[in-house]
């Protein structure tokens, strides 16, 4: 019975957090997804705990996974969207996350459109923060559970090849994958037009390629990025129609490779436009099993979290 | 650091079939009851009891399963750390069925608690009872009581009672372990 502990109070970010942490996180979402596959799917861990869900921006998948990751370890949850709070009223978020602790929350689960949002509450409040995307920095348990689901579809992550392929450059997704992947030992590449590749993302140890078939003829796993078209505040590419042409993945493309690889996409999908609906339907997409996923790996990163408190 | 053999040898074997037998009085062929074993230790136990009841009964398809009950555990939080989960191995219904709850080694009977509440998520046996094999009596911290003893052991909070098993230390043996020389 070895007693294992994560490295750190707060989930901010892959960047914070090493191998271990992630494996360990990993192999007790194993467990957890035995738990919410049985008949009666709630363990009782949690159940001295109260969490609140900040959602600064808009979520469907993050906020409904992490509501019913938390009920299924038996917390109290408090949601908060701040569009039907005083944050319209001018309220900062400090003051707002403040009165919120001031009714004794343990926990805070905070989505924010600017990044950094996560370490800078961390630094000002006693309450241990869990990042669920801040702006186009990080999402650490989206790459957590796409990271489980490859390991789940091909055995392992290490020695795979990871192609993200679309918008990297506002994409939370695919810095937190990148860094995940990497400390599990994969290798990965991004692939878009020019405009949607940060400058220097080498730097990070990654291969950048712009054209997507031989992206695709090389990768094990190709995660499917939306365009963030709400973030873009210039044009970067002529029009939607010929980003699908070049950079859309449909049926013909994916039949035609030299391999079956796995199709993943962290949603919203746009169908039409980085994928066709025969792909993000077919046998080799993954999708619906990310979201499944997603839940056991909340609960781990909650639990070990909750583990650490003192 | 001390260490005293409590059962080992032909008398560990003797113990074992003494407890097969005490269970068949009550559960006849064993067609409405089922064996699980308490994650990591009680289900090495577990095995062993269900090899010796299929020798005895000749039959086969006695049902075994294992518990896990890192999530239900009642020190989450209070302690350093967390004990890492073991997997559940439960294949069968338990839902109106007679359950032989088995652990190696009852103390404070908290496991045997949470262990009660983790099976409850499998459905509402008609009965649970408890085998365990070594029983350290009058340190309990729940009022829960064992069916089937092993050996009762009187012991200090300070000392430990290991188990080791054929098949997977080589050995049949229980010793008691005491810190220093006291």
């Amino acid at each position: 019975m070895a007693v294992e502990k994560l490295s750190t109070r707060h989930l901010l970010g892959i960047k914070d957090i090493n191998r271990n942490d992630i494996e360990l996180i990993l192999e007790t979402a194993d467990h957890f997804k035995g738990v919410i596959n049985r008949t009666i799917k709630k363990v009782p861990s949690l159940r001295d705990i109260t969490i609140a869900n900040i959602f600064f921006e808009n979520s469907t998948r993050t906020k409904l996974s992490f509501e019913l990751a938390e009920k299924r370890l038996s917390a109290d949850v408090v949601n908060f969207a701040a569009s039907s709070s005083s944050v319209s009223k001018g309220e900062t978020l400090i003051d707002t996350v403040n009165n919120i602790l001031a009714m004794k929350v343990d926990m805070v689960v905070m989505r924010h459109p600017y990044a950094g949002a996560g370490q800078f509450l961390s630094k000002h409040i006693k309450a241990q923060i869990i990042n669920a995307g801040d702006g186009a920095h990080e999402h650490p348990t989206q790459a957590l559970l796409d990271a489980f689901s490859i390991r789940q579809r091909l055995g392992d992550v290490a020695g795979k090849k990871v192609v993200i392929v679309g918008d990297i450059l506002h994409s939370r997704v695919a810095i937190s994958n990148i860094l995940c992947l990497q400390k599990l030992g994969a290798e990965v590449m991004v692939c878009g037009p020019t405009t949607l590749i940060p400058k220097h993302i080498e730097s990070l140890g990654v291969k950048v390629e712009h054209n997507l078939i031989k992206a695709l003829n090389w990768c094990d796993v190709a995660n499917m990025l939306r365009i963030q078209l709400e973030r873009q505040d210039i044009k970067y590419f002529p029009s939607l129609r010929e980003y699908a042409m070049m950079y859309g993945l449909n049926k013909q493309i994916l039949d035609n490779l030299d391999k079956e690889i796995i199709v993943m996409h962290p949603g919203p999908i746009n169908r039409g436009v980085e994928i066709t609906s025969d792909v993000a339907d077919s046998k080799q997409s993954i999708i619906l099993e990310q979201v499944e996923n997603g839940v056991a790996v909340r609960m781990a990163v909650l639990y070990l979290l909750a583990a650490q408190n003192d | 650091m001390q260490k005293r053999t409590l059962l080992d040898g032909q008398k560990f074997q003797i113990t074992i079939k003494r407890l097969c037998h005490q269970l068949i009085e009550n559960h006849n062929d064993f067609s409405n009851t089922v064996l699980i074993g308490i994650q990591p230790r009680g289900s090495y136990f577990a095995d062993r009891v269900k090899h010796e009841l299929s020798e005895v009964l000749k039959k086969s398809v006695i049902q075994k399963g294992n518990l896990d009950i890192t999530f239900f555990r009642d020190d989450f939080r209070r302690k350093d750390g967390i004990v890492s989960a073991n997997s559940n191995t439960i294949d069968f219904i338990i839902e109106g069925k007679n359950v032989i709850l088995i652990d190696d080694v009852l103390w404070t009977g908290r496991t045997i608690r949470a262990a009660l509440d983790a099976l409850l998520a499998y459905g509402r046996p008609a009965k649970v009872e408890l085998l365990v094999l070594i029983d350290r009596r009058f340190s309990r911290h729940v009022p829960i009581e064992p069916d089937y003893i092993g050996l009762q052991v009187d012991t200090l909070v300070s000392q430990q009672v290991r188990v080791s098993w054929k098949e997977t230390e080589g050995e049949d043996k229980v010793i008691l372990i005491s810190e220093s020389n006291k």
